[in-house]
């Protein structure tokens, strides 16, 4: 092995390094709900190759309004899946799409988009 | 007088930030009558309280615009008609544009290819400035690149800062590694002499890539688009307009959302019934196949309701409309199917679970690759392999085709069950009907029609059609059920109706009037032997043999004389024994249960071809009988109708509602057949069946297409074969693995059950 190869090797690992810590192991943002005056909790979230926040905690038993601005036209996102609410969302580009639930359990419920690939979780105290 | 104030919600139009909000709410708590207002950034809305006298919702509106924003005018129940049809629009757009960066990177790509394949001819090369053919080839590709696939860099990116990776992200880093090292073999040729490498250049495959790509993005969103046609021409069916009547008398056409709750609306021959209501004049037949999958014409007359969607055929009718908007059955049975499309199915968790992993997995996957080849390829060829192998295991992992496996099928076969009159209420019953190897069917209004008729009208000596007609025009003023199943026997028959004097009711036992100058008696045999008549020992003999059928009976006695028997038994309907046939030939046992005595069981269980059933169940004790299958190991469906069935629906491995159903019913059901009748059952499971055959073939497709296709791209053949996968081959199986999939599904449109 020259030493070009070990170069080559050694990066090579480094990046792997890297993009396991990047997409599994670091820290992720997470956003309580604000409570509106009629006692709706209302979260809004931005959806561009992503959610952010992307991890939403809310309070069982009081209704969730999620808001999605989805800023992008990519295709990916078009599509919004709350599969432990039954929920299947167009998002149109550049809009705001309201999804309303009423978590009755606790746990974390994950939704994605359509390809299952941008994800969330929602989690119910 | 207190004056009462209203409260209105406005969608406030663009506010970009939480400042925005507060001039809107300003300028609205300033407006005249206006007591309160709140303005939310995130969800764009303004609720408002104002006075109904001094304030409206334009001049709401009006303080909004002063402020400088607008408000969106939406209606305040969006019907899925109209939101399909605004995101049906949306979606042609961005297919147009789709097609649009297709053509343009085809365009490229076909000056493209052959300037590349010049290099293949040494007689050419001589000729032919390497540089400037490379520079020319160079600004060729950047539109592609900067156009026709600007999306999956600008979305790789976006993903990238959310720690999220998605399959633009494969294709980004591979067409981007392909283009950058080619960029730096054009700019810095000398760079890669001086190593003793050729300075080689990937602009066709960085270009091609791309086009395939775009390819199968436009063939998946054509596909798409026809996952959801059934759920489409459902909505498409509503109605536009009604004819209304107004109160003077006056026909008008008005649109569908103006019709109101108590309206009169006019319908006839070969109209759409608008919405739902309640006959109120006339009768005519329907044809309802498109909310019950039943495509014979459905009689109703004054009194009977009818459903939006649904096609009048004979006769021209007035009702009164009792349900608009999200209300009506139609838009249930839409909400339902949307429901259901938006459900997990358990089969799809392991899925779910890859590809959660699976874009960072296959980068890894794909630098180890470069690595790999790099320091065991020949040092002068270890550059160029390393990196075409690493690009093309970029581009054939595809994560969309695992992503579509499961939701796709879904898509077409939920759509293809409302067309069929069955409802599916989520992914998970539609698994579960798949793996039902016992029915269990509540014989009352499932099997039977769940209604007694007139079976037998036995009249010894007598003038038949006669004593019906004298029958009869008593049970006309009696409310008991057995009565009106005479009635409709008699209306049937084409019975004169003949006038009843003098009409006593004879409670528990039967009842009495005189009809033309003759008492007559009808009831059990307790009202005859009060009354003092004695029955003929024919009767009697004719009597029992009926009872022996597990039949009620009714005497029938005329001044003072028995002269005839009425048998009414809850019939078997029409479909029954054909679809418990079907049902059997599926490999399914089919059990029934009954409140009924073991001879009615027994009686109705062989008519239908039922070996097993159970016999005096209590309504409380249905579950339990469930429950007693299940303990035997086997997957339980169950049918039943009514509200007592709802504990046993729910116990069951699924519930199958059938007829519109109870409410109830219908919330412990997995599943809903719109049409009374046992075929829905066998529907219900063939498409389960055939649906999640569908499912797995493409989950088989998608994992064994991506642990196939990684491998190979990375070169695992070379060493033995000799093999390696160019980036372009991978960016065309890339292309069809999802479009495959999507065709797959698309097949689950064929559905027919005959
Ligand atoms: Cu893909």
């Amino acid at each position: 092995m020259d030493t070009t190869a070990i170069i080559v090797t050694i990066v090579g690992l480094g990046l792997v390094a890297f993009v396991l810590w990047y997409f599994f192991f670091s820290a992720r943002q997470a956003a309580s709900a604000v409570s509106s005056s009629s006692g709706v909790q209302e979260v809004a979230i931005t959806v561009k190759g992503g959610y952010s926040p992307d991890i939403i905690e809310v309070e069982k038993g009081k209704p969730v309004q999620l808001s999605f601005y989805r800023n992008e036209e990519n295709s990916c996102s078009e599509e919004l899946l709350m599969p432990d609410f039954s929920i299947r969302r167009d998002l149109p580009a550049f809009k705001t799409t309201l999804v309303e639930l009423l978590p009755e359990k606790a746990g974390t419920f994950p939704f994605t988009c359509g390809m299952g690939m941008l994800r969330g979780s929602l989690v119910v105290k | 007088m207190e004056p009462t104030t209203k409260t209105e919600t406005l969608d406030i139009e663009g506010m970009t930030c939480a400042s925005c909000a507060a001039a809107v709410e300003k300028s609205l708590s300033r407006a005249p009558g206006v007591q309160s207002a709140l303005v939310n950034f995130a969800t764009e809305k303004a609720t408002v309280q104002y006075l109904p006298g001094q304030a409206s919702p334009a001049t709401l509106k009006e303080a909004v615009v002063n402020a400088g924003y607008s408000v969106t005018e939406r209606p305040p129940d969006t019907s899925a008609a109209e939101r399909s049809a605004e995101t049906d629009r949306q979606k042609a757009l961005a297919y147009q544009k789709l097609k649009r960066r297709f053509w343009v990177a085809v365009g490229l790509v076909v000056v493209i290819m052959p300037l590349s394949m010049l290099m293949l001819w040494p007689a050419m090369m001589q000729r032919v400035n390497v540089q400037w053919l490379n520079y020319l080839l160079l600004l060729l590709t950047l539109p592609v690149l900067g156009y026709s696939g600007r999306e999956f860099y600008v979305s790789a990116w976006n993903g990238f800062k959310h720690r999220s990776a998605n399959m633009d992200t494969l294709i980004a880093v591979g067409t981007g590694a392909a283009f950058f090292y080619s960029l730096a073999a054009t700019v810095v040729p000398g760079f890669f002499t001086s190593r003793g490498l050729m300075p080689e250049v990937y602009y066709d495959t960085t270009a091609t890539i791309i086009a395939l790509i775009l390819l199968g993005k436009v063939m998946e969103l054509r596909a798409k688009t026809q996952t959801s046609a059934a759920m489409r021409s459902l909505i498409g069916l509503q109605a536009k307009t009604a004819r209304v009547v107004r109160p003077g008398g006056a026909e008008v056409d008005v649109p569908i959302e103006q019709v109101q709750l108590g309206d009169i609306v006019v319908v006839r021959p070969g109209e759409k019934v608008a919405t739902d209501g309640r006959i109120t004049e006339g009768q005519s037949s329907l044809n309802e196949a498109m909310l019950t999958g039943e495509s014979l014409p459905v009689e109703k007359q004054t009194g009977d309701s009818v459903f939006g969607a649904t096609l009048n055929k004979t006769g021209s009718f007035r009702f009164e409309v009792t349900k608009v908007g999200a209300d009506t059955m139609l838009s249930q049975i839409v909400k339902l199917v949307e429901d259901a499309q938006g459900s997990r199915a358990p089969i799809q968790r392991l899925a779910d679970k890859v590809s959660a992993i699976f874009v960072p997995t296959v980068v890894v996957i794909a630098i180890l690759t470069f690595v790999l080849w790099f320091d065991l390829a020949p040092v002068d060829t270890r550059l160029p392999l390393a990196l075409v192998n690493f690009v093309a295991v970029l581009i054939i992992a595809c994560p969309c085709a695992l992503g579509l496996a499961t939701p796709t099928a879904i898509m077409v076969s939920t759509g293809k069950g409302a067309e069929h009159g069955v409802l599916i209420r989520n992914a998970e019953a539609l698994e579960k009907a798949y793996q039902v190897n016992t029915v269990l069917l509540d014989k009352t209004g499932t099997i039977t029609k769940g209604e007694p008729a007139v079976t037998d009208f036995v009249a010894p000596g007598q003038d038949g059609p006669r004593l019906l007609q004298l029958v009869a025009a008593v049970e006309r003023q009696s409310e008991h059920p057995l009565a009106e199943a005479v009635v409709r026997h008699a209306d049937d028959q084409g019975a004169d109706k003949l006038t009843a004097t003098g009409f006593r009711a004879v409670e528990g036992k039967g009842a009495a009037a005189t009809v033309d100058g003759q008492a007559v008696l009808i009831g059990n045999r307790r009202l005859l032997t009060d009354e003092g008549v004695t029955l003929s020992p024919e009767l009697t003999a004719q009597a029992e043999q009926l009872l022996s059928q597990a039949k009620t009976l009714l005497y029938v006695a005329v001044a003072g004389q028995a002269v005839g028997l009425v048998g009414v038994a809850d019939t078997v309907r029409d479909t029954s024994v054909a679809a418990i046939k079907k049902l059997q030939a599926l490999g399914i046992e089919v059990v029934m249960m009954t409140g009924d005595n073991p001879q009615t069981a027994a009686q109705v269980a062989g008519q239908v071809g039922i070996t097993r059933y159970f016999a005096e169940v209590l309504p409380a004790d249905k579950a339990g009988k469930v429950k007693e299958l299940q303990g035997e190991g086997r997957i339980v469906a169950m049918v039943g109708d009514g509200i007592n069935d709802a504990p046993a629906l729910a116990q069951a491995d699924i519930g199958l509602a059938i007829g519109s159903g109870t409410d109830v019913a219908m919330e412990a059901a997995g599943i809903t057949l719109m049409r009374s009748d046992l075929n829905g059952v066998v529907t219900a499971i063939e498409l389960s069946r055939q649906t999640i055959r569908t499912i797995k073939q493409n989950l088989f497709f998608a994992f064994v297409y991506n642990t196939l296709g990684i491998p190979i791209a990375a070169g695992l053949l070379y060493p033995f074969f000799g093999i390696l996968l160019s980036p372009m081959l991978a960016a065309g199986a890339m292309a069809l693995s999802s479009v495959s999939v999507l065709t797959n599904s698309l097949r689950l449109r064929s559905f027919d059950n005959h």
